[in-house]
């Protein structure tokens, strides 16, 4: 007998807690909010007949009197118009979007000159597909109301001359070290224009740290990240690196990694990736095996790896629970000599130079790893680091410049940091508000917002990008760069610093030509390199002590969209759910299952963190299937305090005290102990909100069986008739919907999809979607028109197989599904709207009008989907929201707004409309040119900023489109419709996900 | 009670009375729209017999697709500063350039007149100073391109010439001219203040009849012995008055107001939100009559987004400023627009067509792609002095239009697909709702 594979979305429903059950049930959780409206808080909730008629005596009358006048409205135009800009018409720019490690080559669309909406620069080879998640939300960064408007001197604002006058005379007497500290710069212009600032001082030193370093992988390759290729990987072996979410460069890795992982039954072959994790990560999510170990075994693991490998070094003692997957690795990689790839997240450089012989031996360099193009996206060197914070306490520090660097909230020593400044006689801050560190610093310099700079960049050696600005800067800021030439003397601007830089390595001819296609590309990807790296480290120093069995051991890491905290006040990104535990707003200490029963612990009671040092902090307890016995997780990025970061003050706790620094080694790990404190927060999840009532949804299979038949790895169901089984399309109570021009439609590749959550920001970005903040996803009132749905999943054995039979939430296989509005043909929403304010569109859309929903829900009670969202309130001009969705609230945040797309109003249903926006203008675009659409011009927001194009939009009319091409060659195979058997016909198509499986 | 029926009989009538008004306030309108198709009509006849060509110089005059090639970039791009015939705007008429200048002198010119001039070229430094030392701008035409220009003023002289020969006895009236116009919507206003002159006096002397004879009825009643055929002349036995004071009569009466305020106020209930009509006072007198009608700018020339984007675009003061450096500059009018680039603030212009924001509405959508004219929407913009809101602007009339129109498919290989696939379904128009125009994602997203 077959076994059965049993999916569930939270330990709630895999339990099948109450609450669950009385949410599963219903739709809405609460009746609509009218208390909350009424001011008067009368007990009673209730109106009264003769308020209510005295109300609505008083509505007609302010109707009608509001009525007899239309306020007069205003059109203003240019009055001097750029030459480039046409009222109504976008306009594109390509630049480049950096952020700690975080690169992409990007495309900006700007509307009257503001730019509104980010997605990838296709004429880039590291990210012509995609963008993450936290790039598509930086758009929102040049409206963020809490950027600083004027430079500040010792908290007060003052002018440029002044700030400049008093800057220079200062360096001009400076006595001590000067030192510029910064995150990774891959700025090849910046790196020599700080170079040459430095060079008038007697000391100087430029010191790079990354909030998550990188370090320990640096020093044991040369102070660069080795050029690896996941695209050459047959076989991967991950230990800890979260290369998909977080890890170096997760967009470029994230393309390279999936172009084996494409199944076609023509070529049915995808590489195997292996992962050895505590926490469970986006990248463990998506590996064929996932072990969970605990962090003192990474260095045990990788050890038993070199070992099996290289044949050399004594046996270690491994894990128990990793043996068997540890030798089938050893097997495997072997078996691949050229073709494997081992990669560790840990920051401990003996580790990775234990890593790096490992690849070494597996012919890696030259294959897997492109010894010629390393990356420079991470550059922190933390002994550095730790010595500058040392030297600024023995007080031989006389100026210390921060760029792009707040080590006062993010560096392990902010004690020392803090402390430290204090000896330092002028401190400058470059920051473009008042956060952790500039609040010290006697100067703050604030710098333009990337949308409003011109930069350069070389992410990987060869690779080539410039950022440039896409409007006049909104405040009084200025660039970084603009100020170091004013302050060296040097004068000028950066624009033509850049330029001149460039004339070095531009082709012959006129450079002005040069130049501008290069603006133009937004890449120069010829081989061409400008990044002189100098970055010199220690001898890799021995592999740290592993920490003592403590109790409970703590690991540190990234969310896939808060990342180290930059970000944090990015409603777009806290609103996101992880892609894993499907939280939003705030962090907590992730546990297993087992563990919390042992501790008697439930999901959501607070608990109190003490680390190592004696530093504690409160958090929730989040039950994480997966997470390694005995270790807890917790997310970086949390816990702001500042006031210029309204979104994030006090969303979650700052857990960096656990990290454990050992001489000049940060490793992000460390014991814990915990303790109730009795109190309850509860976790913003948004997995189990719109449930599907285990009906069978997703489907997957395995490699081999795939190889053997791919005609039988999905399920289709068929019902039973008395002319025997049936296709649900072939029984209908509904006549079919003809399409002559279009008919639109989405294929989403399940092999593909690694479930990183960039559709669903640049869906709500696209989309004017309303960001509804913490309390209201509690009462499920969340907006996303698009949702990942991560099942969890585990194999049911037999009762009689006691013995293998373990805990299903212990090591969960994991699937990842985007789910939005299917746009089904027979829409059972369609049927039942009394004001027919949902209609289906004669190019197979399922339209929703927002001006004619009266709110009666019955739409969104009848999808199967639980794809519609409901407007509990108006989110625009609403004090209530005007924190957390400040994009439609304040004048400068509603700049970002889609122009395109209508601010719904409150009580009305709204969900995926298929970008019909981006569809009209397409369509606009052809009949202007007097021809028919191409394949590829409409896209819709969730496909164009997909990393590993898992997401196929498309005309299913045009035989001669991707997506036709695809369901032809699917059809049978792996393409299936989700609820098929309601028959409800979807014009969603997905592909099932295959495992590569031994 | 009494008083009350007194009232309501006063307000039937008044109602009656502007009723009876507005439909002949109606009636002068439409009486003016149709002078004014009338009016329109003269135009295309106008630009008959332009076969009639005299010497052409070479240029292919006969060549319509040159000609209209022709006519566009120079509406576009020249008929700013030049006429085609002899009045000069900015620059010289061009009506006889062909003889005047060499082909060859005049590619130059166009394509970079300053190089020419600096070059010494004798007749290009003569005609910068004539005209002020106003430079031309240099326009990036290919040869072909110019010569179609040039192909199209020789045809356009061609044309007048046949013109004023043919109609010799117009006296003077160019086309485009709208006295007609003008004096039939003069007659129409005052149509309306003698109906509502006589209404008076028909009702002061219905008022003055009434009392003379019920004082001479007094009398008679009185002071006099009547015979009984008098009698029943005088006091008739017939009670008129019991008609109106029967409640039959006023039940119906009162119905009949009811349902008329009803209906008004029903009317004015839907219209609430239609600015029909709306003629906001702007912050500058600009005339479309004279920029539109007289002068016949191109509408894109200064909506220069029109046919490109969803907005049709207010023109920035730069765009005015091409031709008002030059003209009118003493104008107190023109004077504010030097203001405002003095100040470095932009005119703020009364917004007069408002679609709501639910509402997408795309401009290039209907005048590049379905070829409709501004004026189907805008009405006869060319006559407005000010303008006013033409159309209603609601949902049934765009809804209306998408149903009755023929979509403008010739020659957009887009359609050509499913024109075919219609005709084989149906016989009717391949309309824009026949193709989903009256689909509400169409508009609404």
């Amino acid at each position: 007998m077959q076994d059965r594979i049993k999916y569930w979305r939270g330990i709630e429903e895999l339990e099948n807690t109450p609450e669950f059950a009385k949410h599963a049930h219903n739709e809405f959780p609460e009746f609509l909010p009218v208390k909350e409206t009424s001011a008067d808080g009368s007990s009673s909730g209730k109106t009264k007949r003769r308020d209510f008629l005295k109300l609505m005596g008083f509505s007609v009358a302010a109707v009608s009197l509001a009525s007899c006048e239309a306020p007069v409205r205003k059109a203003i135009p240019y009055l001097n118009k750029p030459v480039d800009v046409e009222p109504g018409v976008a306009n594109w720019y390509a630049s480049t979007y950096f952020q700690n490690g975080n690169y992409n080559s990007i495309l900006i669309k700007t509307r009257e000159g503001r730019p509104i909406k980010i997605e990838p620069n296709p004429s880039s080879k590291l990210t012509p597909t995609g963008t993450s998640a936290r790039a598509q939300a930086s758009v929102l960064g040049v409206y963020d109301i809490n950027r600083l408007r004027t430079p500040l001197i010792k908290g007060k604002e003052a002018e440029w001359e002044q700030v400049d006058k008093e800057i220079k005379a200062r360096l001009g007497s400076v006595t001590g070290k000067v030192a510029i500290v910064s995150s990774t710069i891959i700025s090849p212009s910046t790196q020599q224009l700080i170079k040459e600032f430095g060079a008038r001082f007697g000391s100087f030193e430029h010191v790079t740290y990354d909030a998550n370093s990188a370090s320990g992988l640096l020093s044991a390759n040369g102070g660069v990240v080795p050029g690896y290729d996941f695209s050459k990987a047959q076989v991967i072996v991950s230990v800890g690196a979260d290369f998909l979410g977080t890890w170096i460069a997760p967009i470029p890795f994230a393309k390279q990694y999936i172009k084996n992982r494409k199944v076609t039954s023509g070529n049915p072959n995808m590489s195997r990736h292996i992962q050895f994790e505590t926490a469970l990560s986006l990248t463990g999510a998506n590996a064929d095996v996932r072990v969970p170990i605990k962090p003192s075994e990474e260095a045990a693991v990788i050890t038993a790896l070199y070992n099996g490998i290289t044949g050399q070094g004594s046996a270690g003692n491994t894990p128990a629970a990793a043996t068997k997957a540890l030798a089938s690795a050893i097997k495997e990689l072997k078996a691949n000599q050229g073709k494997a790839l081992v990669v560790s997240g840990s920051n401990d450089a003996g580790t990775q130079a234990m890593v790096a012989a490992i690849n070494s031996a597996l012919g890696a360099e030259g294959t897997t790893i492109d010894t010629n193009a390393p990356y420079y996206v991470k550059q922190g060197n933390d002994a550095a680091m730790i010595r500058l914070v040392n030297e600024m306490n023995t007080g031989t520090v006389g100026a210390v410049f921060f760029y792009n660097a707040n080590p006062v909230y993010d560096h392990p020593l902010s004690a020392k940091v803090v402390s430290g400044l204090k000896k330092v006689p002028l401190k400058v801050s470059f920051s473009d508000r008042v956060e952790e560190t500039s609040a010290l610093a006697d100067y703050i310099a604030p710098d333009h917002n990337y949308l409003e700079s011109w930069n350069d960049n070389e992410p990987r050696k060869g690779y080539l990008s410039l950022t440039q600005p896409v409007l006049t800067p909104i405040f009084l800021t200025r660039q970084m760069q603009d100020s170091l030439l004013n302050w060296s003397g040097a004068g000028g601007n950066f624009y033509e610093y850049i330029r001149n830089n460039w004339r070095k390595i531009a082709s012959a001819g006129d450079f002005n030509k040069f130049w501008e296609q290069a603006v133009h590309d937004g890449v120069l990807e010829n081989g061409t390199s400008m990044m002189t790296v100098n970055n010199t480290f220690t001898a890799a120093s021995p592999v740290a002590k592993p920490v003592k069995a403590a109790a409970i051991e703590a690991v540190l890491y990234e969310k896939v969209a808060i990342g180290t905290g930059d970000n944090s006040n990015n409603p777009w990104l806290q609103e996101m759910g992880d892609p894993i535990s499907k939280a939003t707003w705030g962090n907590y200490v992730a546990m297993s299952q087992k563990m919390s029963e042992e501790m008697e612990i439930v999901q959501g009671e607070v608990l109190k963190v003490t680390t190592a040092n004696g530093t504690t902090f409160e958090l929730p307890m989040l039950v994480q299937p997966g997470q390694a016995q005995g270790t807890v997780a917790i997310a970086l990025g949390y816990g702001r305090t500042i006031d210029s970061m309204p979104v994030a003050k006090n969303v979650g706790a700052n857990a960096l005290a656990v990290a454990t620094v050992i001489d000049n080694t940060i490793l992000y790990t460390g014991p814990v102990t915990l303790e109730k404190t009795g109190a309850t927060s509860p976790i913003a999840q948004v997995q189990t909100h719109h449930t599907i009532m285990d009906r069978l949804v997703v489907q997957e299979s395995t490699l081999a069986k795939y190889k053997e038949n791919p005609k039988e790895v999905t399920e289709y169901i068929r019902l039973a008739t008395h002319e025997g089984p049936a296709k649900p399309a072939t029984i209908s109570l509904w006549d079919d919907y003809e399409y002559k021009n279009h008919h639109w439609g989405m294929v989403i590749d399940l092999n593909s999809c690694i479930g990183c959550g960039a559709c669903t920001v640049s869906c709500h970005i696209e989309n004017n979607v309303p960001v509804v903040g913490k309390a209201e996803v509690l009462n499920r009132r969340d907006m996303h028109w698009m949702r990942i749905d991560r099942y969890y999943s585990a194999v049911e054995h037999e009762e009689k197989d006691y013995e293998t039979m373990e805990h299903p939430a212990e090591n969960p296989s994991v699937v990842f599904q985007p789910m939005m509005c299917q746009h089904c043909n027979h829409a059972p929403c369609e049927t039942v709207c009394p004001v027919a304010a949902t209609m289906h569109s004669s190019e197979g859309i399922n339209q929703m009008v927002y001006n004619r929903c009266v709110g009666t829900r019955y739409c969104a009670n009848n999808c199967p989907y639980k794809v519609r969202r409901f407007n509990w309130f108006a989110y625009f001009n609403n004090d209530k929201f005007a924190t957390e969705n400040y994009m439609m609230n304040s004048d400068l945040g509603k700049m970002v707004l889609n122009p395109d797309v209508t601010v719904r109003a409150r009580g009305v249903m709204e969900k995926c409309s298929f970008c019909v926006q981006r569809v009209q203008l397409a369509k606009l675009e052809a009949k202007r040119e007097n021809r028919r659409p191409k394949d590829g011009e409409v896209v819709s927001a969730c496909a164009q900023s997909c990393p590993t194009e898992a997401i196929v939009f498309g005309d299913m009319k045009d035989p001669e489109s991707r997506i036709s091409q695809i369901l032809e060659r699917e059809q049978g195979e792996r393409a299936f419709h989700v609820l098929e058997e309601l028959n409800v016909q979807p014009n969603v198509t997905y592909l099932t996900k295959i495992r590569n499986l031994a | 009670m009494i008083s009350c029926i007194v009232k309501t009989k006063i307000k039937v009538f008044l109602a009656f009375l502007i009723a009876l008004v507005v439909s002949f306030g109606a009636y002068a309108q439409e009486a003016s729209e149709q002078a004014d198709v009338a009016q329109k009509g003269v135009v295309p006849g106008a630009t008959q017999g332009a076969t009639a060509a005299a010497s052409t110089g070479g240029l292919p005059v006969d060549d319509v697709a040159i000609v209209d090639a022709g006519e566009s970039l120079f509406k576009n791009n020249c008929a700013v500063c030049h006429s085609s015939g002899s009045d000069v705007i900015v620059g010289p008429g061009l009506q006889g350039i062909n003889e005047r200048r060499s082909a060859d002198w005049l590619q130059k010119w166009i394509k970079n007149s300053q190089a020419l001039i600096s070059s010494g070229d004798a007749q290009a430094v003569a005609v910068y100073n004539e005209y002020k030392k106003q430079a031309m701008p240099s326009f990036a035409f290919s040869n072909e391109e110019i010569t179609s220009i040039l192909t199209y003023i020789k045809a356009a002289e061609s044309a007048a010439t046949a013109v004023t020969t043919g109609e010799g006895g117009v006296e003077g009236a160019a086309p485009g001219d709208n006295i007609g116009t003008d004096a039939i919507g003069a007659v129409g206003g005052y149509l309306d203040i003698i109906l509502v002159v006589l209404i008076i006096v028909l009702i002061v002397l219905v008022v003055t009849l009434l009392l003379i004879s019920s004082v001479l009825k007094n009398y008679l009643n009185t002071n006099r012995k009547l015979n009984e055929y008098d009698q029943e002349v005088v006091n008739p036995r017939f009670d008129f008055s019991k008609i109106y004071k029967s409640s039959a009569v006023r039940t119906l009466v009162v119905l009949i107001f009811v349902v008329v305020l009803l209906d008004l106020s029903l009317d004015k209930v839907m219209g609430i939100g239609i600015q029909q009509g709306y003629q906001p006072k702007q912050p500058i007198a600009f005339s479309h009559k004279l920029h539109a009608g007289e002068h016949q700018i191109n509408c894109n020339y200064c909506h220069s987004t029109v046919y490109k984007g969803k907005s049709a675009s207010i023109p920035s003061a730069n765009i005015c400023m091409n031709c008002h450096s030059q003209i009118k500059t003493e104008s107190p009018e023109i004077q504010k627009i030097y203001k405002a680039l003095e100040r470095n603030r932009p005119i703020e212009w009364v917004r007069i067509h408002n679609l709501p924001d639910l509402a997408y509405f795309n401009h290039s959508q209907h005048t590049q792609v379905g070829g409709i004219e501004c004026q189907t929407c805008h009405g006869p913009i060319q006559e407005m002095d000010v303008v006013y809101q033409y159309s209603p602007l609601t949902m049934g009339w765009c809804i209306d239009c998408h149903r009755e129109t023929p979509l403008n498919t010739e020659g957009n290989a887009y359609y050509d697909k499913l024109v075919e696939l219609h005709n084989e379904t149906s016989k009717g128009a391949f309309t824009v709702s026949s193709n989903g125009g009256t689909e509400c994602s169409k508009c609404h997203y």
